[in-house]
């Protein structure tokens, strides 16, 4: 017999989670209390334990899928068992159970459901007859968590036409006008019946000239940030390019060393290194724009974010308190930060409170670019690919390594004088390494 | 990091089991436990421990509505209700797993109410283990109020009365009634243990945002003596708490004991910790493990052989597996029960408010 796994509230009163990742897959043995999925609700990322001992016999949401609580999301055969011929999967969507409880009841939520039929809502009150035809003058009317939808989608309000009670903008109105911007008018295409879940994942559309992507998770994210960073902070973007020959040596010789024989050096822990001891002399470039009190918040501390390209997208976690660690500890510290990012196992706390950032588009294979600052912060460092150059050195040209350094900085807040002094620093810290001995 | 500003000072702390597992005496705090003892008190632990994760589960696989975790508060728990007499009254929080179990209080009850079938489910005098209290501290002061009917009735000072023992967490400390029951306890001299685990975190508010002292050290400005044990030694909670109830029933009045400890796991299993803590301190309160070093301190005595933790752990699970199954056995109420339970006797408004529910809920068959 196969039993399903229904998606619980694990949070008191929530309706929906997203599936992160599945830990199972489908033929792999669970046991009781075996983690199986880790999903996202409003509140946290929740690993959720299997109820059930015995083998996985399907899995019924795909990654990135959003799933009403109180949906089926893993069917376990009891251990020994032989697939049976006729599938015993219920139908995607379908909220009705495999095997009625003896109660009749629907196990859904908590430990017990509600009988099937009992939850009555009252009918709702017919939606506004006016046709809503045109977008409504002045400002249009939405819910202030529609509002923030809108803004984090870069939708403007006034374009769409509200389908709500007196013409107000609906949730479902604000995705629909992303989804489809191109076609308004045209019917959605009926869903084809999918098989549970895994066929055909909800974030893929494919057709013959295009590709249509779902955008969510990290994606969202990342869009939601860059646009509101790019639009509300006036960007510069300086180079330099600086002869690091001396501090790949460095990193050689650092690798040696027992302190760090745990950990991967590479040269982004000397520009780290050289950094925070620019920021230190340049407090004004770890700070932020605070719109609403028009203030510049000089930060103390330097909470140093570091652009990580994820499974999941780009995230940027950051390392608390890193002007405060000696070398071997920020080696440690970011080694095991970007080791964490890309396992996916990133805390909230790892993801916020970041005061300024690099970024290494070198590990993509090129010199430089201008990157835009995480919200909230006023610069970012972007650290191109380190390669053999033809260099004036003493005199003569010789080979060496050199690499662009790229700093974009908030012109509200930074100077080209205080951006050019803090990028020039930095290179020179990178330049000769001692330096960074000299000013600690 | 927030501990920085409460450093544990080993003169004021209590303890006799180092993180590492080393025996320590106190020459306020002797303490001579049998062998048998010795491993009762480490199936306790290891019993409690897995009874909390079973429900933690259960909690995540939607058989219960919330579970406040106790994990890594199992000394404290373990060690202060061991010490327990059988005539004392326990006003606990709805964190209080590990004394309920010592009292003989089948988990099962406690799983009732939060699987919502059941609104009181034990009864207080039959466990001498009262109703859990949501409401933060307000126990504290039906503790206070037990134990001076205790003095009243006559029943302490004689050196073999009872007492009782409120439990409270550092959060409740800000709470009026928590400062109202010290008064009225130390005024009266009232038979009374106070209690407190301080896991460092109300919810996400950091202690550093309850006191600016040692909480310990708020006895003193009542007028009765404070106590800081460290939370994670099950050997120094169950000595420390003897004497307490010791003093409270020779008449010497109440102490306040503050278990220092930390709470592992989220504050119930609907928030997340990581919102508002950081990882290394937990890593760091990892180290002191409750379970770990006593395991450490009866290998390295010869009191206990891999035999024995085999033996306990298979226990453990078989008790966390009948728990999982009584919880999925537990049957639901009829809804009108609730009308049943306000009143010892028959009442006239709820009989025609239960009326009215019923025909309600017919309109929906």
């Amino acid at each position: 017999m196969v039993r399903h796994f229904r998606l619980p509230d694990v949070g008191e009163g929530l309706t929906e989670a997203e599936i992160v990742r599945w830990h199972v897959r489908e033929g792999d043995p669970v046991e009781l209390n075996q983690t199986v999925v880790e999903i996202e609700t409003a509140k946290a990322i929740v690993e959720l334990p299997s109820p059930y001992e015995g083998v996985v016999s399907e899995l019924l949401a795909a990654e990135g899928d959003t799933v009403a609580v109180g949906t089926p999301i893993i069917g376990v055969r009891e251990p020994g068992e032989e697939p049976s011929a006729t599938p015993e999967a219920p139908a995607a969507g379908e909220p009705e159970p495999a095997e009625p409880a003896p109660s009749g009841r629907t196990p859904v939520l908590v430990g017990y459901g509600v009988k099937p039929g009992s939850t009555r809502r009252r009918p709702r009150k017919p939606a506004a007859t006016r046709p809503a035809a045109s977008p409504p003058a002045g400002r249009a009317l939405a819910k202030p968590p529609v509002r923030k939808l809108a803004r984090d989608l870069g939708v403007d309000l006034a374009s769409i036409v509200g389908t709500g009670p007196e013409g107000t903008v609906t949730r479902e109105d604000v995705r629909a006008s992303v989804e489809a911007p191109l076609a308004p008018e045209a019917p959605p295409a009926p869903e084809a019946p999918a098989a549970p879940g895994r066929e055909r994942s909800a974030t893929r559309r494919e057709s013959p000239d295009e590709e249509r992507i779902a955008v969510k998770g990290v994606r969202r994210a990342t869009a939601a940030a860059m646009v509101s960073s790019a639009f509300s902070a006036p960007h510069v973007t300086e180079f330099l390019q600086v002869d690091v020959t001396p501090a790949v040596k460095t990193v050689k010789r650092l690798r040696a060393l027992p302190e760090y024989a745990e950990t991967k050096v590479t040269p982004m822990l000397l520009v780290a290194r050289a950094l925070l001891t620019a920021v230190r002399r340049h407090p004004m470039i770890n700070s932020s724009w605070d719109e609403e009190a028009r203030e510049i918040v000089v930060k103390r501390r330097v909470n140093l974010g570091v652009a990580v390209a994820a499974e999941r997208g780009l995230l940027v976690p950051n390392l608390k308190d890193a002007h405060a660690l000696p070398l071997p500890e920020l080696a440690a510290g970011l080694d095991a930060l970007i080791r964490k990012a890309r396992d996916g196992r990133c805390e909230p706390a790892d993801l916020t409170g970041g005061t300024i950032t690099i970024t290494n588009v070198g590990v993509f294979g090129v010199d430089a670019g201008t990157p835009i600052l995480s919200p909230g912060e006023v610069a970012i460092l972007a650290v191109g690919r380190i390669r053999e150059l033809p260099w004036i050195h003493k005199g003569r040209i010789r080979p060496r390594s050199v690499v662009t350094l790229s700093l974009s900085f908030d012109h509200r807040v930074v100077d080209g004088e205080l951006g050019s002094a803090v990028l020039r620093e930095t290179g020179a810290l990178l330049e000769e390494p001692f330096r960074l001995l000299a000013l600690g | 990091m927030t501990l920085d500003a409460h450093t544990v000072h080993d003169t004021e702390l209590i303890q006799l089991l180092t993180p590492e597992g080393e025996r320590l005496e106190h020459p306020d705090y002797p303490l001579t436990l049998s062998d048998s003892q010795l491993r009762d008190l480490y199936r306790d632990l290891v019993v409690v421990r897995a009874l909390d994760r079973e429900s933690v589960a259960l909690t995540r696989q939607g058989e219960l509505g919330l579970w406040p975790s106790l994990l890594g508060q199992e000394a404290a728990q373990v060690g202060s209700g061991r010490a327990l007499g059988a005539g004392d009254m326990v006003f606990p929080t709805y964190r209080e797993h590990g004394v309920a179990y010592c009292r003989g209080l089948p988990l099962l009850n406690i799983l009732k109410l939060f699987r919502g079938v059941d609104l009181g489910a034990w009864d207080p005098r039959e466990y001498g283990f009262h109703l859990y209290s949501i409401v933060i501290g307000s126990q504290t002061l039906h503790a206070t109020g037990y134990a001076m009917g205790i003095q009243r009735d006559g029943r302490h000072g004689t050196g073999i009365g009872d007492a009782a023992i409120a439990y409270f967490g550092d959060g409740a400390t800000a709470q009026g009634d928590v400062n109202e029951s010290f008064v009225w306890a130390s005024v009266y001299n009232a038979p009374i243990v106070f209690f407190c685990q301080n896991n460092q975190w109300a919810i996400s508010a950091p202690l550093e945002r309850q006191t600016r002292i040692p909480l310990y050290r708020r006895a003193q400005g009542f007028g009765f003596p404070g106590v800081r044990v460290d939370g994670n030694d099950v050997l120094a909670c169950l000595a420390v708490t003897r004497r307490a109830l010791d003093l409270a029933r020779t008449g010497r009045g109440p102490t306040l004991i503050e278990a220092f400890t930390y709470r592992m796991d989220a504050h119930t299993t609907t928030d997340d910790p990581t919102r508002y803590r950081h990882s290394d301190e937990l890593e760091a309160w990892k180290l002191k493990d409750p379970i770990a070093r006593f395991r450490a301190y009866l290998s390295r005595s010869g009191l206990a052989s891999p035999d024995f933790f085999d033996e306990i752990d298979a226990q453990a699970k078989r008790e966390a597996a009948d728990l999982r199954s009584a919880c999925l056995a537990l049957p639901d109420p009829p809804p009108a029960e609730l009308f049943d339970r306000v009143y010892a006797g028959p009442h006239a408004v709820l009989a025609e408010e239960k009326a009215a529910y019923d025909s309600y809920l017919a309109g929906f068959r």
